[in-house]
């Protein structure tokens, strides 16, 4: 009777562990069952290559080119933004600021992490679009550049909290000799501390760069919707994620323009799938991956 | 030895300036949020249905939405995630079983949302044919919190002390006692705090409802989980992006947008909260 509990409790646990396993496959699985069947109406090359989206015309060009060029500059936009405020707000809080400021600066931040995106939107859409307008002059708010910048807001958070940590790991002992040695705070930060934590922080910037690119709400509705490939940033842009999530709504279920979304998805996870691969090999390539 | 001093200073002060740009800009997302929602909160706007397309009225099954959508999947993924943490942390013996199952945790966690909404509709709302309901939302959710109920309570269990483990075993305990009796409660406030970070998580987002679970409008309030509902934060959105009233709409998204910060905030302070009294109360 014990021994049947026992088996009983463990394959639960083994059962669990198994549909986590499942979920993902899928996941990938239904991506590939309904976005491969876009093949047999475009090839692989025209499909990336194409600038031309237009899923509802006839006939269709289901080319993902300008959207991909919408989610690189979007997300890049953000990364220039977000990396020195990351990095410089980790450095800040793990090597300058005393246990009270830590104490308080180090909530504010996790704070901005757990904003839900869709307010975020928001405030892109009701307050910095208008602002724009009004300081640049330029035809509308909504765009690559107002994107950016509230993507970039948004992956702070995720870059200043790994980049933290990678910090905290640095020996303090290393601190205390070169500061023992005559260096400065700053040369101590720049060339010891820094570069002791180097793998940890591009962890974070890779890690940075997978949100970005994956951000759904900020993107549909700050970024302006426009499928073409910018000339300028101030150009609206369709980054891929919200291609998917503002046109899967009106697509007929096994229709063209559904695969395609469903093949844009495709690359949208090869691609975050690729970026998780690079963090880990980076971030734990001491051979931590246990 | 002056120029060095010079690099100092401004390299300081750039690491204060940076930090007081971040800290800057969530005091003015905070005000421009809450200086602009606040006034729209009263009794009404909480308790009642939107009116005339959404021009005027409350967002009250919104708020029903939600919640039924956030209780719903955290009841379908807590159990899955404390079961796959105690096989992960407890028994694991396979190796190459427990790698896959950690790879696919991982690569779950990192998935962008919208790509858990597009699996929802192929397989909740499609294939086994629930549409778009609370259901198939609740289950799209579940899966997206999964990750980081794993991740947080497998690091809760792995962070009770192995004595406490072993004395359990020495005193003839089986497994299942020891896991259930000893290790769970021990474990149990660090995993209240990461299911309660999921919680927040999981109520603000949009992406996965998207085409799940959420509606723009609904008069009824649901009446079992295969309705489609209301949520707030989709209803944020579609006020933005929908309809023709923006002048009107807008103030209400405004007044919606500061009942989820509300709700998302005070559901990680809770999760502080909890946090802070463990540590003090730790004797270990």
């Amino acid at each position: 009777m014990k021994n049947i509990r026992e088996t009983t409790f463990k394959s639960l646990t083994y059962v669990s562990a198994l549909f986590t396993i499942i979920f993902l496959f899928g996941i990938i699985g239904s991506l590939f069952l309904e976005g491969l069947p876009l093949i047999k109406l475009v090839t692989f090359k025209t499909f990336i290559l194409n600038p031309s989206w237009h899923p509802t015309s006839y006939p269709a060009d289901f080319g993902i080119l300008s959207l991909i060029a919408g989610s690189l500059i979007v997300t890049m936009g953000a990364l220039i933004l977000a990396i020195p405020l990351g990095i410089g707000s980790a450095i800040y809080i793990s090597e300058i600021a005393g246990n009270k400021t830590r104490e308080i600066i180090k909530p504010i931040i996790e704070l901005l992490a757990g904003i839900p995106s869709v307010v975020y939107g928001l405030f892109g859409m009701a307050f910095l679009s208008p602002f724009l307008i009004r300081v640049f002059g330029i035809p509308t708010g909504l765009n690559a550049f107002s994107a950016s910048i509230i993507l970039g807001i948004m992956v702070v958070p995720i870059i200043s909290s790994m980049s933290e940590d990678a910090l905290s790991t640095v020996p303090r002992q290393l601190r205390e000799a070169s500061l023992a040695l005559g260096a400065t705070r700053w040369e101590t930060i720049m060339r010891v501390v820094l570069p002791a934590a180097k793998s940890g922080v591009i962890g974070s910037v890779v890690l940075g760069f997978g949100r970005a690119i994956g951000e759904t709400m900020v993107v549909i509705m700050v970024a302006g919707g426009a499928a073409q490939i910018p000339t300028s940033i101030f150009q609206p842009v369709r980054p891929m994620t919200a291609a998917v999530a503002a046109e899967m709504g009106e697509t007929v279920f096994g229709s063209p323009h559904f695969h395609a979304l469903y093949a844009i998805a495709i690359v949208l996870f090869i691609i975050t799938f690729a970026t998780n691969l690079i963090t880990e090999v980076v971030f734990f390539r001491k051979g931590d991956l246990k | 030895m002056k120029r060095r001093e010079w690099e100092e200073f401004l390299g300081v002060n750039l690491l204060r300036l940076v930090i007081g740009i971040t800290v800057a800009f969530l005091i003015l997302f905070l005000f421009v949020i809450f200086s602009k929602g606040a006034p729209m909160i009263s009794w009404s706007f909480l308790t009642e249905s939107p009116r005339k397309y959404m021009t005027e009225g409350g967002i009250f099954p919104a708020i029903v939405g939600t919640f039924w959508l956030t209780i719903l999947s955290i009841a379908f993924s807590l159990p899955l995630g404390i079961f796959t943490a105690i096989y992960l942390s407890c028994y694991a013996r396979a190796a190459w079983f427990v790698r896959i199952t950690r790879l696919s945790v991982r690569t779950l966690a990192g998935v962008p949302s919208i790509i858990f909404g597009l699996f929802g509709r192929m397989v909740f709302v499609h294939l086994f044919g629930f549409g778009i309901s609370i259901l198939s939302g609740a289950l799209t959710l579940g899966i997206l919190a999964l990750p980081m109920i794993i991740n947080s309570s497998e690091e809760a269990i792995r962070g009770v002390p192995k004595d406490f483990w072993e004395a359990s075993l020495a005193l003839g305990a089986t497994q299942r006692q020891t896991i259930l009796r000893v290790i769970l409660p021990t474990a149990l406030p660090n995993i209240l705090t990461g299911v309660i970070i999921s919680i927040g998580r999981v109520a603000g987002e949009t992406a996965p409802i998207l085409f799940t679970a959420a509606t723009f409008y609904t008069r009824q309030m649901p009446s079992s989980a295969m309705d489609e509902v209301m949520a707030l934060p989709y209803h944020i959105y579609a006020l933005m992006t929908e309809g023709a009233h923006a002048s009107k709409q807008v103030p209400i998204a405004y007044g919606t947008a500061v009942v989820l910060l509300l709700v998302v905030l005070s559901i990680s302070a809770i999760a502080i909260i909890i946090r802070y009294h463990m540590r003090r109360k730790r004797t270990w």
